[in-house]
C-alpha cells in the first residue's frame, strides 16, 4: 500500500511540473464557461422567436452546459497528453524501471489525473451554471430545483469520465497524435452524427458522450425515447471507461516498454 | 548479482537476443561489449523487465525485475539519456523519481551536486545537451543509493572530463561492493573501467571473461620489420628467410612487415644473413581494441561500404593525384600504424612513399571513402583516442609491446 502512495505522490509530482497540465485544463474551463454563457445570453435574448415546441421543453441548465462540445476537447487532449507524453518523451522507461508494477503505475497515475480533472470538472459544471443562468434572466433555472443539482454535479462527472475515457485510449495507443485523431473527431462530429441520425440512432445513444450526456438534462427533448435515466447513462458512460482503462492495463501489462 | 540464463529476444522474425548466458557479479565493474546492434540495449532493457524475454529468463538477486521488492532502492539504471519529460526541470524529474520509492527530496539535491547539475536543476531538461542529459540519467541511477547499477553508453557525448569522472565512479561503485554493470561499444573505455568484460556479437555471447584474461587470450606480441622503400626485392628476401626459419610474415598496407612467431633478435640475425638492411626492427602488441574488433568482425550489422559518389564525382584535373586514402575503410583487418613519435623518420609519412597504397587483407577494390571512418593515421596524441568511434582502429594503443597493464598507462596519466 505505501508503493501506491509513493506512486501517487510522483505522479503528482510529474502532473504539476508540465506545463501542458495548466495549458488543457484551463483551456477546458475557459472554453466550457465562455461558450455556456454566450449561448445562454443568446437564448435568452432569441426566447421570443423560438418555435412554441422548443420553448416548451426549453432546459436552461442544458443550454448553460452548451460549451461542454468544446470544452471536452480540451479535456481529452489532458487525458491524452497525461499517458501518452511518457511514451513520446521516453519516460516510460525511467517511470517502469522505478516501478515495475505496471498496475502501480498506471493506476496511480490515472487517479491522480482523474482526481485533478474531477475538481477542475467541478468548477467548470458549477461555474459554466452559475454565470449561464445569470445570463438568462426571466429563464433561470435554480440549484434547487428538481434534477438541477444533479445535472450541474452530472456535469462535472461527465468531463471526469471524457478525460478517463481518454487516457485508457491512449494507454492502449500510445501515440498522442494517434490517440487525439481518433478521439477528437469521434467525440466532436462522429458520435453526435450517429447519436442524432435516425438510422444509426438506436446504437449511437450508447456511445460514451451521447450516453453520458442526458445527466446534465433537467428537461427531456422533445421526442426522446431513450432508454435509460439520466444516472443511467453516465453508467454506461463508465462501463465505456472501464472498458478502456481495463484494455490500457491489459496492453501495458503484455507489451515491451517502448 | 545479475544472472541471465538462455536469454532470448525475438521482435517479428529479427532476432535480438539469442540464448545469452552470463552472470554479473558484485564487487567490479563488467563490461558489456559490442557491435551496434548487438543486442545490449535490449538485454538491459530485459533486465530491467522493460521487455519479456521471448525465452530464457534474467534474475538480480534471484529475482525477476518486475518481482523485485522495492525495484527502485535496489537497483538504479541509466538506459536512455533522453528518457525524460523535455518540459519538466531536473529537480523535478529526480523528484518524481524519488517519492516513487520514498527518497527523502533532498537526496535529490545531492545527486544533483555529485553529477554537476545544480546549477540547472531548475531548468527544464529539453534545453539540456546530450552530456547533460547523460548526467541527469546518471543521477537517476545515483538516486537510491542501489547495489546494482546498470549503464547503458555512460560516457556517450560527455566531455573528457565527464568522462573521466564516469570512469571513476564506475570504479569507486565497484569498489564499495556494488555491482555494476556498463555496456559500451568502445573496447579502448572499456580496457580502462572494467575488470570483466561480457562480449556479445549479433545478439550471442562472443566472451565472458576478465579484462586481464581477455587481454593475454587476444593480443599477441609481434615485430614490425622495415626494409628500405627503395628496394622491394629486400623485402620479398627477407619474407621468405624469415618464414623459413618459423616466422609468420605479414604484409602492412604502408609496406613494413608484421612478423610474429620470432624473437626480435633472431629476425635481426636472419636479415643479417640474408644480407638485408633494415629501416625499422620494433616490438609491438597488438592493441584490445584490434582483439576486439577482430573477434566482433562477423557480427557487425551496421558496416560501412565504400561511397562511389556516382555522378558526384568531378572529374579531376588533369596531373591532378587522386586523394588519399582512409585507412579502415572497408577493411576489416587494417592494423593501426604506431603513433609517429616511436618510429621515427620512416612513419613521418607512412603512406605517401608507396605511391598507390597497398590494399592487403581482402579490401574492396575502388573508389574509397575519405569521410565515413575518420583517419587514425599519424595520431598527434593517445589523447585523441576516446572520442573516436569504434569504426576505427584505435590509433594510439600500437605501444612497445611490455606488460599488459602498461596498456592503460597513457590514459590514465590525463
Amino acid at each position: 500500500m505505501a508503493v501506491v502512495a509513493q506512486a501517487v505522490r510522483s505522479e503528482w509530482t510529474k502532473i504539476r511540473s508540465v506545463a501542458s497540465t495548466v495549458w488543457t485544463l484551463s483551456l477546458s474551463v475557459v472554453l466550457t464557461v465562455a461558450l455556456g454563457t454566450l449561448l445562454s445570453w443568446l437564448a435568452n435574448h432569441q426566447f421570443a422567436n423560438m418555435p412554441a415546441r422548443e420553448r416548451l421543453s426549453f432546459d436552461p441548465t442544458n443550454i448553460s452546459f452548451a460549451g461542454m462540445t468544446l470544452g471536452q476537447l480540451a479535456m481529452i487532449v489532458f487525458g491524452v497528453l497525461v499517458v501518452s507524453n511518457e511514451y513520446s518523451t521516453g519516460m516510460i522507461r525511467t517511470s517502469l524501471a522505478a516501478v515495475p508494477q505496471r498496475a502501480t503505475f498506471l493506476f496511480s497515475k490515472i487517479g491522480v489525473a482523474t482526481g485533478l480533472a474531477l475538481a477542475v470538472g467541478m468548477v467548470t459544471s458549477f461555474t459554466a451554471f452559475f454565470l449561464g443562468q445569470a445570463m438568462l434572466g426571466s429563464h433561470r433555472a435554480h440549484l434547487g430545483d428538481t434534477g438541477v443539482l444533479r445535472a450541474v454535479i452530472g456535469g462535472g462527472l461527465y468531463m471526469t469520465l471524457i478525460a478517463m475515457f481518454s487516457m485508457g485510449v491512449a494507454a492502449m495507443l500510445r501515440s498522442p497524435m494517434l490517440s487525439m485523431g481518433i478521439l477528437m473527431p469521434f467525440f466532436f462530429l462522429i458520435s453526435n452524427i450517429l447519436g442524432n441520425v435516425d438510422a444509426t440512432k438506436k446504437i449511437g445513444r450508447f456511445l460514451p458522450d451521447q450516453a453520458g450526456g442526458h445527466i446534465m438534462q433537467v428537461v427531456p427533448r422533445a421526442g426522446d425515447d431513450v432508454p435509460y435515466g439520466p444516472w443511467g447513462g453516465l453508467g454506461i458512460m463508465g462501463l465505456w471507461v472501464v472498458a478502456a482503462l481495463a484494455g490500457g492495463y491489459v496492453l501495458l501489462k503484455k507489451r515491451d516498454a517502448q | 548479482m545479475i544472472e541471465a540464463v538462455g536469454l532470448t529476444k525475438r521482435y517479428g522474425d529479427k532476432t535480438a537476443v539469442y540464448n545469452l548466458s552470463f552472470q554479473v557479479r558484485p564487487g567490479a565493474v563488467t563490461g558489456f561489449l559490442g557491435p551496434n546492434g548487438s543486442g545490449k540495449s535490449t538485454t538491459m532493457r530485459m533486465i530491467l523487465g522493460l521487455d519479456n524475454p521471448t525465452a530464457g529468463s534474467v534474475t538480480i538477486g534471484g529475482y525477476p525485475y518486475r518481482k523485485l521488492p522495492n525495484a527502485a532502492r535496489q537497483v538504479g539504471a541509466l538506459l536512455d539519456a533522453k528518457a525524460v519529460h523535455g518540459g519538466r526541470s531536473a529537480r523535478n524529474h529526480l523528484l518524481s523519481l524519488a517519492q516513487l520509492s520514498a527518497i527523502p527530496a533532498r537526496r535529490v539535491d545531492e545527486v544533483l551536486g555529485v553529477v554537476g547539475l545544480q546549477d540547472v536543476a531548475g531548468k527544464r531538461s529539453k534545453g539540456f545537451s546530450l552530456g547533460m542529459g547523460q548526467r541527469l540519467g546518471i543521477a537517476a541511477a545515483l538516486l537510491g543509493d542501489p547495489q546494482v547499477l546498470l549503464f547503458d553508453e555512460p560516457v556517450n557525448g560527455l566531455d573528457p572530463e565527464g568522462i573521466l569522472w564516469v570512469r571513476n565512479l564506475m570504479k569507486s561503485l565497484a569498489a564499495e561492493g556494488r555491482t555494476v554493470f556498463v555496456s559500451s561499444h568502445l573496447m579502448s573505455e572499456m580496457a580502462l573501467t572494467a575488470d570483466h568484460l561480457i562480449v556479445i556479437g549479433r545478439g550471442q555471447l562472443l566472451s565472458d571473461m576478465s579484462v586481464t584474461d581477455f587481454i593475454s587470450a587476444n593480443s599477441a606480441d609481434f615485430a614490425r620489420v622495415r626494409t628500405p622503400d627503395t628496394e622491394p626485392q629486400q623485402r620479398e628476401k627477407l619474407s621468405s628467410a624469415l618464414t623459413e626459419a618459423g616466422g609468420h610474415v605479414l604484409p602492412e598496407q604502408d609496406g613494413a612487415l608484421r612478423v610474429t612467431g620470432l624473437p626480435l633478435p633472431r629476425i635481426s640475425d636472419l636479415a643479417h644473413e640474408a644480407d638485408v638492411r633494415l629501416w625499422e626492427l620494433s616490438p609491438h602488441q597488438a592493441s584490445l581494441e584490434e582483439a576486439y574488433m577482430r573477434m566482433t568482425q562477423g557480427a557487425v550489422d551496421y558496416r560501412s561500404t565504400t561511397d562511389q559518389k556516382a555522378g558526384l564525382q568531378q572529374p579531376l584535373p588533369p596531373g591532378a593525384q587522386p586523394p588519399m586514402p582512409v585507412p579502415g575503410q572497408g577493411q576489416p583487418g587494417w592494423y593501426a600504424p604506431p603513433p609517429p613519435q616511436q618510429g621515427g623518420a620512416p612513419f613521418a609519412n607512412p603512406y605517401g612513399a608507396q605511391g598507390a597504397p597497398a590494399r592487403p587483407y581482402g579490401a574492396p577494390q575502388g573508389p574509397y571513402n575519405p569521410y565515413a571512418a575518420p583517419a587514425p593515421a599519424p595520431a598527434p596524441a593517445p589523447a585523441a583516442e576516446s572520442s573516436q568511434p569504434a569504426s576505427a582502429p584505435a590509433a594510439a594503443p600500437a605501444a612497445p609491446a611490455s606488460a599488459p597493464a602498461d596498456l592503460t598507462k597513457p590514459e590514465d596519466a590525463r
